[in-house]
Formats: C-alpha cells, structure tokens, sequence
C-alpha cells in the first residue's frame, strides 16, 4: 500500500508548488493507474468532473428500455439484423450517454458482439439507422467509422502478431502522412509526425504498462497483455467513443484492476466507454449506466445498483422459471389442471 | 576454367536479375502484404510484349518500358478489384488463372499479326534499340574470367542496365519497408479487420501493393525477354513458381532475400549440371536427362532448406514463432 500512495503524493506536491496549470491537471489524470481504485485517504486528487456530471444527468432518466437520454452520443432506431431465420438483433432504439460508461450485458448469444459489428460497419444491418454524434453511419465503411472518432476493440483480440508492440501502437495512429504510397519515400514529410506518434504511444504504454515490452513482438504477448495492448491502440487515436467488447475476458484479477482504473480514467479524459462484459461486480463497479441484451432484444436499462433486480434481467440469465423447482409437486399439478 | 567461368557467370546473368526482380515484386505482394499471387509470370508476360510489341512499331524505349508498365498496372487493377475483398485463396485462383489466360491468348494462331502467336517476337524485332543506346563499343570485352559481348544479346551492356534496375528496385523495396506505409501493409499481413478498425482503407493498400508488385514483375518480363526471343511459352507457370522458390530461399519479408535467393539458385542450378555435364559420360546419362536431373537435385536440396530453414537464408527465425 506504502508503494501505492507514493506516486500521488508527489503529484499532490507538485500541484501545492504550483507547475503549469496543463501538467497538473494533465497528471493525475494519467497517474491514476498507479493509484488502485481510489486515491489515498484524505486526498482528493481525481478530477471526477465528467463522471459527476454523467451521475447528475443520468439520475433522473427512468430505467426502462429504450429511454431517451440528455446528451446521447450515439442513437440507434430499428436496427435489425438476421441470419437466415434467426434474428440475432432486434432493437427498437437504444442511446448511449456522452461522457458515461455504459455497459452492455446479457447471457451468451444475446447480440451483444453482433450489435458492436453493426455500429462500427463490420456487419450490415437489414434494417435500422443510427447516428453517431449527429452523423448518419448506415453504409460507412468500417475504416471510416473509426477515422469518425468510434474505435472498437474485438473479443478475440487482434494484435499484429509479426509486428513489434510499438509498431502496433503506431498503426493507431491517425493522419500520418507517411502511410501514402509516394509521400513514405521521403522520409522528410513524415518523421516529424512519427516522432510525436512514438512519444504518444510510449506514454500509452507506459500507463498500460507495457513499456518494457514495446520491441518485443506483439505476438509473445500474453492473452491479458494483447488485451492491454488492443486497448491502448485504439486510444492512440483519441476516439470520442472506445468500444471495448470483453476487455476483461482472460485477463488476471490483478491486472483487472488496473484496466478498470484506465477505464475510469478515460472517461475524466473525455471519452465515452461502451463495454460488453460479464463479469457483474465489475460492472456494478464502474458503469454509470447498464444495458441488458437478451436474444437480441434490450430487455432492460438502469442504474447499474438497481438493473439486476429488474424481473427482466432474471429471466433473461436464469429463465422465467428461475424460482419455481421443476422437479416439485407445483410443476405437476399445472400439468393435471391443465390436462 | 570456362565451367567455373559458367557457373559464377550465373551470379549476375541478366536473367538472374530478371527473376530477382520478378521474387522483389513478390515480395511486395506476399512478403509484405500477405497477397497470394500465383501469376507473377502473367505480369512478366504481358510486361515483355507490352515493351516488345511498342518497340516492334517504332515506339522510343522510354515509352515502349512506360507502356509496358502500364498494361501490368491495368492488368493488377482488374485482377484485384473483384478479389481483393475476399480471402486470400480467391487472388491465388484468380492470378493464377489469369496468367496461363494472357499466355494462351498471346499464343493463340489468331493473335499472329500482333503477338507472333506461338512463334513469339525475334529479338531483331525488339531489341535493336536497346541495343542502339548502349554507350560501349562494339566488339567483346573480358573482366576477369568472364567473356561476353558488349552490346548485342546477353551482353555487358544488358548486365548493367539489368542490375541498376535490381539495384533500384531493391532501394525502393528497403524504403517502402522502413516507412509507415510498409508498416500499413504489414498489419494487413498480420491482421486485416485489425486494420480496418484502426481507420485505415485496407483494400486500397492492398490495391497499391498488387499494383507496385506487378510494375517490378514487368520490369522484371523485359529484363527477360532481352537476352532472347520473346516466347509467351517461356514465361508460363514454371516461372512463377521458380520466383515463389526464390523468394522462399532467400526468405520473404526481407530486402536482399530476393537478390540472394536468384543468385543462389541459378549458381546452384547451373553447377549441378556442368559438373555432371562433365563428370558423367554422354552414354550413361543424355543431356536432356542432366538437365532433368539437375531439377531434381535442386529441388531436393530445397526441400531440405525449407525443412532445416523455413524462413529462408535471410529470414528471421523468431517471426515464424508466431503464426499468423
């Protein structure tokens, strides 16, 4: 715990001495990851200006699915998408929070991964719109949606095995001229641009904690580590919305942590968090709000507090029949009244 | 002495180059960008008559080699546009039978009059003013132990322009590698959905690397056809998979693994059958049968390399650790 306090002690004193208001208020933000979940006791450092405002705005929206929501980045009506005669998504409308952490859950094969490939192009809805951030994103181009400010990250993470951990980072890079065919061949019209690309991605390696690892292959990685890493890259772009489908699965509980700090983090940064999960304490832990898919459909929404109490949320991981012992004498005498 | 003079003459014979320019653009196609593409001899073909057809009907060098481009670039717009969205083993069908298409229609009796049918172009017919720039003498000139004449066929002339050309190509080869673009076209390699997420137009890339791959295989068809008669049955299949073996020797996604992996195999090849050609009596084994077996060794060591060295003389071990 000792090592823990140490870090935001010095930025506390850094912040009395009084450095240049950008660093400081810059640095806790970045130092957070260092801290675990909360800032040491007495100590008030975390700017939580955007998880308040997000708190404040989303109390008095009503937990129903398909509620309206005050500032909605992303809006989605009628989308469905079906593969032969399964629907594997149906929603009616669904918006999600500007600045919030919203989670997504539902038992497997509720849509959740599918509803991801649709917003960020890499599927086609058969029907339905949505509007990211004012934008109509109906047939944009995957490579598009993220160039817009939406970036993904996959369940079966994707790392370029062959390519070094810095070298994946920089790919996040947007806007580099040097990715032109005739502009790469001198050197001179891009290295600038690498130069700033590397020290961003250095100080995004840092805060994941992979710095000592950035000329490794990414491919020696381990699960939880590509995981980092996936997370990282897509923030090289500063998205306006990340979402991280499963950014949990596989990763160990100590190493949880810290990306659920770099979670909280990012929404004090100014980005939007949509997150599949399925892990539940963990979403009652930092979601400021919660979106429950089941066969497709949202069955419901709410405060991460009180959504798992909803009967809708119940059924949809248990079964309607959750309470009810289907081997007991009340399940019979149904069967013979009906009979 | 002429069979050492033979054998190391290999080493920068202007098909020699012809191949590694042929394995440079592959390796920009498969090396880098993971494009399978089981045609190059097609860009090769269509490259040489691009070049020999312009020259036969007077056109200046410049605009017969610019022509000659143009037709692979066309040609690499139109195999890539329907396959480049889907996976990889739709390019591999697709380039493969695309070649033996263009060699069949320039070999075809009613294709006569513009490509010489099966007869081909004779040299005379193209090479003249090639020849004609050339800025040595006339006559022969020996370096060292090799003898070869200065400007007609399988000339020193021939052998320089061959070899600034690999030179050239290698250096852009090593540019495009150390860039961000190259970096762009590795991910694809790696992972192409990847790729798309991260906002970058995948089929454009892949779009730019069939293209530029197929540009250094014409460059590398009329560094073939110089040296002789331009012979569509020459440049059939077997000359793709020689380039595959090439770049697979010297080993893929390096800069001079091509270079290498030419010279290596020619060297190799052409030792193989001098020295039987002088060891073993004509009565035991014919000549035709050399050059057979000389095949046969060669693949045989091949096979060996790629069972003791899969990544090739140049690769690196470590990236083979990771599959894909």
């Amino acid at each position: 715990m000792a090592e823990n306090n140490k870090a935001p002690v010095d930025a506390a004193q850094r912040h009395d001495v009084g450095a240049a208001p950008a660093a400081s208020v810059r640095e806790p933000f970045y130092d957070i990851a260092r801290w675990g979940t909360k800032p040491p006791e007495g100590e008030d450092l975390i700017s939580t200006a955007y998880g308040d405002k997000v708190t404040r705005d989303l109390a008095f929206v009503e937990n129903k699915p398909g509620v309206h929501k005050p500032d909605p980045i992303l809006v989605a009506d009628g989308v469905v998408r079906r593969f032969g005669g399964m629907t594997a998504v149906d929603v009616d409308h669904f918006e999600i929070e500007r600045h919030g952490i919203t989670a997504l859950i539902g038992p497997n094969g509720a849509g959740k991964t599918t509803f991801f490939n649709l917003m960020t192009g890499f599927d086609v809805p058969n029907t339905g719109s949505w509007h990211f951030d004012g934008k109509d994103m109906q047939h944009v181009h995957p490579e598009q949606v993220a160039r817009g400010g939406m970036v993904r990250t996959f369940q079966l993470t994707k790392v370029m095995s062959r390519l070094t951990v810095l070298d994946n980072m920089l790919l996040g890079a947007p806007d580099q001229p040097g990715e032109g065919m005739f502009r790469s061949l001198f050197p001179g019209m891009w290295r600038r641009k690498e130069r700033e690309n590397r020290e961003k991605a250095e100080a995004l390696l840092e805060r994941f904690l992979l710095i000592k690892k950035k000329d490794d292959f990414a491919g020696s990685l381990s699960g939880g580590q590509r995981k980092l890493l996936e997370m990282a890259r897509a923030l090289m772009c500063d998205p306006k919305l990340v979402m991280l489908d499963e950014p949990m699965a596989g990763v160990n509980p100590a190493l949880k942590q810290s990306l659920l700090d770099h979670i909280i983090s990012l929404r004090e940064d100014g980005t939007t968090v949509l997150f599949v999960e399925h892990d539940i304490n963990m979403v009652r832990h930092i979601a400021d709000w919660v979106t429950v898919m089941a066969e497709g459909r949202i069955v419901a929404e709410g405060q991460p507090k009180t959504v798992m109490d909803d009967p809708a949320v119940v059924d949809a991981y248990l079964g309607a029949h959750a309470d009810v012992d289907l081997g007991g004498d009340s399940v019979l005498e149904g069967l013979e009244e009906r009979s | 002495m002429t069979i050492v003079a033979n054998i190391l003459g290999e080493l920068f014979a202007p098909t020699t180059a012809a191949y590694a320019l042929a394995a440079i653009g592959l390796n920009i196609h498969f090396g880098m960008t993971g494009l399978m593409n089981m045609g190059q001899a097609g860009f090769m073909l269509l490259g040489a008559y691009g070049f020999a057809i312009t020259q036969m009907h007077g056109a200046n060098l410049f605009s017969s080699v610019l022509f000659a481009l143009l037709l692979a670039a066309v040609y690499a717009l139109l195999l890539g546009i329907p396959t480049l969205k889907l996976g990889p083993d739709y390019l591999a069908m697709v380039t493969l039978a695309a070649a033996e298409i263009v060699r069949i229609v320039g070999r075809s009796t009613s294709m006569t009059n513009i490509t010489g049918g099966s007869a081909g172009i004779a040299p005379q017919d193209f090479t003249t003013r090639f020849e004609d720039l050339s800025p040595l003498p006339d006559g022969t000139s020996t370096f060292l132990i090799w003898t070869y004449n200065n400007n007609i066929a399988n000339s020193w002339w021939l052998r320089i322009v061959a070899w600034v050309l690999v030179a050239l190509c290698a250096f852009l080869c090593w540019r495009w590698f150390r860039s961000p673009w190259g970096r762009v076209l590795k991910g694809i390699r790696e992972d192409e959905n990847a790729i798309r997420s991260l906002g970058k137009s995948v089929t454009k890339y892949k779009m730019q690397a069939l293209i530029v791959g197929g540009l250094f295989g014409a460059l590398a068809g009329v560094v073939f056809v110089l040296p002789r008669s331009l012979n569509p049955d020459s440049l059939g299949r077997t000359v793709t998979f020689y380039t595959w073996t090439i770049l697979l020797l010297g080993g893929a996604a390096t800069i001079m693994g091509p270079i290498l992996g030419s010279c290596v195999l020619w060297v190799l090849l052409t030792a193989v059958k001098e020295t039987m050609r002088v060891t073993i009596p004509s009565t035991v084994i014919s000549s035709n049968q050399i050059e057979a077996l000389g095949w046969i060794i060669v693949g045989v060591a091949l096979m060996l390399l790629v069972i003791f060295r899969p990544q090739g003389i140049l690769g690196n071990k470590k990236e083979l650790a990771f599959n894909g």
